[in-house]
């Protein structure tokens, strides 16, 4: 049935190609182009907002710089997608051994609602020490993914809950809050292991 | 409800298929669940998931068309997917088609059993039995071990 569907918005789709070639353009390079997406990270050093860590500590992107950072969005509600990139993420932490507590990594919740403190420590207890859980007011929050260029957006379900649609990689930073790279969601760790080492050896080479 | 059973293999798959002797399946009793698992929940108000390749090993293509455990309310067939932005979405993923010889796989970040309305926590060690429902009426149950949060595959 949903392949028929399909089929049938293709048909209609194709019926008006022209229009949709129209409209692409109106979007996409004309005056209805939106801001840039995709766009780089800001340093940390530029980014502004205030949050509370697991244990109640008060931070911002400042208690980031000089180390390297990992940092990634998600909610603790989210079944599938988040507990997957933290136990990716508590994998690569424990191939790196002892590297691993020469780098923060900091789980930011967009679900402040549901995500109180108490229930990010519950969370982040599950996985590998290092990981932080960050909480606080929906603006914050906000501002946090705005300098991450990050996006989240609330969706309803059936059944009167709701899910949170959110960027799924992990941002990778170097102990100067410069942004490295992306590690893209569920990257295999013989890539994601390597790109952690390189703002390992970045943040050496800059100390010496 | 959820048996009080410490799993000792995660390959073993211990399955029933209801309705055997019915003449009327065509193509269900000859589907076969591999790797089964899931991840511990905290408490019942986060929804669960659980996975598994579902395997058609006859001639006839099946269509999966629904889910029932004693463990939640509403469980469902979910899909997730990433966009090009990288932002990462949720939704029922609806009814899906095995031909014959072929397996779907419900893996992270994709096809997922999605266990919402839990009854009861999801606790490490125990099993949970899911049943699948087909087009032509069989179904499939399969007992699925539930691990570790932070699991990562069928093994751990
Ligand atoms: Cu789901």
């Amino acid at each position: 049935m949903q392949r028929r569907q399909l089929l049938l918005y293709g048909a209609a789709g194709a019926g008006v190609l022209g229009l949709t070639l129209f409209v692409g353009w109106w979007r996409v390079d004309g005056p209805g182009a939106p801001e840039p997406k995709g766009q780089r990270p800001l340093p940390l050093s530029a980014m502004e907002f205030r949050l509370t860590d697991h244990e109640e500590n008060e931070v911002g992107p400042g208690n980031l710089i000089g180390r390297p950072t990992m940092v990634f969005f998600g909610f603790t509600y989210c079944p599938d997608v988040c507990p997957t990139t933290l136990s990716d993420i508590s994998g690569w932490l424990e191939e790196l051994g002892d590297e691993a507590s020469e780098m923060n990594v900091v789980f930011i919740t967009v679900d402040p609602e549901r995500d109180t403190v108490e229930a990010m420590a519950e969370y982040v207890g599950y996985f590998h020490p290092v990981i932080r859980g960050w909480t606080g007011p929906e603006d914050q929050i906000a501002r946090a993914a705005e300098g991450f260029r990050a996006s989240f957006e609330r969706v309803p379900t059936e059944g009167g809950g709701y899910t949170m649609n959110h960027t799924a990689g992990v941002f990778l930073f170097d102990a100067e809050g410069e942004l490295v790279t992306m590690i893209d969601y569920h990257e295999p760790r013989e890539f994601a292991v390597p790109k952690i080492r390189r703002a390992l050896t970045e943040d050496v080479e800059g100390a010496t | 409800m959820v048996k009080k059973l410490r799993y000792t293999n995660a390959l073993a798959v211990l399955l029933t298929v209801a309705g055997l002797s019915a003449p009327a399946l065509a193509g269900s009793e000859d589907v076969v669940v591999e790797n089964a698992w899931s991840r511990a929940s905290i408490g019942v108000n986060r929804p669960g998931a659980a996975y598994m390749t579902v395997r058609n090993t006859g001639e006839d293509a099946v269509t999966l068309t629904g889910l029932a455990t004693p463990l939640a309310m509403m469980p469902e067939i979910h899909e997730s997917k990433t966009n090009s932005d990288g932002v990462s979405s949720m939704a029922p993923a609806g009814e899906i088609t095995i031909e014959p010889g072929q397996s779907v796989a419900l893996e992270p970040g994709g096809l997922h059993a999605m266990l919402m309305k839990l009854q009861e926590p999801m606790t490490e060690g125990e099993n949970f039995p899911l049943t699948l429902t087909f087009s032509d009426g069989g179904k499939v149950t399969v007992e699925v071990p539930i691990l570790g949060i932070a699991a990562r595959g069928p093994e751990g």
